[in-house]
């Protein structure tokens, strides 16, 4: 059988193409944000004195890390539409990348607030700095910095997992190439494109985090030292 | 009318389940095998073999694993080779495994210390003898728990291919659900068994990274 690639057809799509494409931009910066924000409370939670806490945050960890995201995203949008609450699509699928994300947040920060030395703790206090002071300055900022490349990987693979809430019929840029696969038949030739634009998306998004870092971490810019 | 969840179906997930359990298999062994190649490409002398293994490892890390599995399964397709679902799923899977292990691999491989390699160069053997009886039995033990650990990333991977209609535990579980609609349930017994069989991984791969930095607490 002779096959010949013809992406002409689909020039016609490109409005389509891109707004799948910012929907996908969305969904990561909405993810990141929030995943960011339950990540340092898991850390917290894990790393706290009281015992319900640390088994919580735990399991929490492990149930996420252990289970493939499709399972999570059909639990949730799945379950909750059974339950009578109908969330929007878009809402339900931030919901469970961020649900996802922290997880993985929370372990990957725990483990830079693990690093943080004893002594830089126990000579804050003799500086007489607040317990606020202390976790903000002292524990969490230097803890950030040493799991930026890390944390920000986990990030971009956040950005190409999203891909998987097309199967609940997000309408992100793989959501999209399905729909426009269905009308051009161009199956083959769509998801080339597809596969195109994710990559710019991953290439764009560590760029972005590197400036990002080099610019919230101005003593690693001073001392010259690599993200 | 819709039924309750009964034996009948649970054993169809269990089956579902051996299938992923298959599939993962095939996967790794496959993706072990290209990803071997692959490292030996990104540690190759030659400048343009390392600049291709690079862009192969970067294209395949930077395109989400549902895309390449759409392209291979449509690929295939109107290259008129029709392959069974499990082979499908199978190479898309090893191209997905193949850029993530080659690269831990190359990276298990350059933290050897250098030292080994330029004894072995006094010694005269040639580049293949220091790499498989000096630098790999080393690189080996480095690499263990990564790839012990990304072995539960190849089983939570393999519930994508699904959406080719392979009926593995995902799409089985979503077969159910269709019929009983009781996700809760359902989705929830498949994740459990996803749990039971990427968890005691997990653990060990953690196992085997506290043994492997023994010496250097």
């Amino acid at each position: 059988m002779k096959y010949q690639l013809t992406f002409g057809g689909l020039w016609a799509y490109w409005p389509d193409f891109l707004a799948g494409a910012w929907t996908t931009i969305e969904f990561t910066f909405v993810a990141t944000v929030l995943g960011l924000i339950i990540g340092i409370l898991g850390a917290v939670a894990r790393g706290s004195s009281i015992a319900w806490f640390r088994i919580l945050a735990g399991a929490y960890v492990e149930l996420v890390r252990n289970t493939p995201f499709l399972i999570q995203i059909f639990f949730l949008y799945f379950g909750l539409a059974s339950l009578g609450v109908r969330l929007p699509i878009n809402v339900a699928a931030i919901l469970a990348m961020v649900v996802n994300v922290g997880a993985y947040s929370t372990e990957i920060i725990r483990a830079g607030i693990e690093a943080v030395h004893p002594s830089q703790v126990e000579a804050a206090e003799s500086l007489g700095l607040s317990r606020f002071q202390i976790f903000r300055d002292i524990i969490l900022s230097p803890a950030l910095e040493r799991v930026y490349p890390s944390l920000t990987s986990q990030f971009t693979l956040m950005m190409l997992m999203s891909s998987v809430t097309s199967q609940v019929s997000a309408e992100e840029l793989t959501g999209a190439a399905n729909n426009i696969q269905s009308i051009t038949f161009r199956s083959m030739e769509t998801y080339i494109i597809v596969g195109a634009l994710y990559l710019l998306l991953t290439l764009l998004l560590k760029t972005g985090f590197w400036g990002l870092g080099k610019l919230i971490f101005p003593r690693r810019r001073r001392l010259g030292t690599p993200l | 009318m819709p039924t309750g969840l009964n034996l009948n179906y649970l054993i169809y997930l269990l089956q579902g389940a051996g299938w992923t359990v298959i599939l993962s298999a095939l996967a790794f062994v496959l993706g072990g095998a290209a990803g071997f190649i692959v490292m030996l490409g990104r540690i190759s002398r030659m400048r343009w073999l390392r600049f291709v293994t690079l862009l192969y490892v970067q294209a395949i890390q930077g395109i989400p694993l549902l895309i390449i599995i759409f392209i291979i399964y449509y690929g295939l397709g109107i290259l008129g080779v029709s392959l069974p679902p499990l082979l499908a799923a199978g190479i898309a899977l090893m191209v997905y495994c193949s850029a993530f292990l080659g690269e831990i691999w190359r990276g298990s491989v350059e933290a050897v210390p250098r030292t080994q390699t330029e004894a072995a160069e006094c010694l005269a053997l040639t580049r293949w003898q220091s790499l498989r009886d000096v630098i790999l039995p080393q690189a080996i033990r480095i690499a263990t728990p990564s790839t012990v650990g990304f072995l539960v990333q190849v089983l939570k991977s393999t519930s994508l291919v699904s959406v080719i209609g392979f009926i593995e535990l995902t799409r089985a579980a979503q077969v159910i659900n269709n019929t009983i609609f009781q996700p809760f349930a359902v989705f929830g017994i498949a994740g459990a068994i996803y749990f039971a069989l990427c968890y005691p991984i997990s653990r060990w791969s953690r196992a085997l990274e506290r043994n492997l930095n023994v010496g250097r607490r």
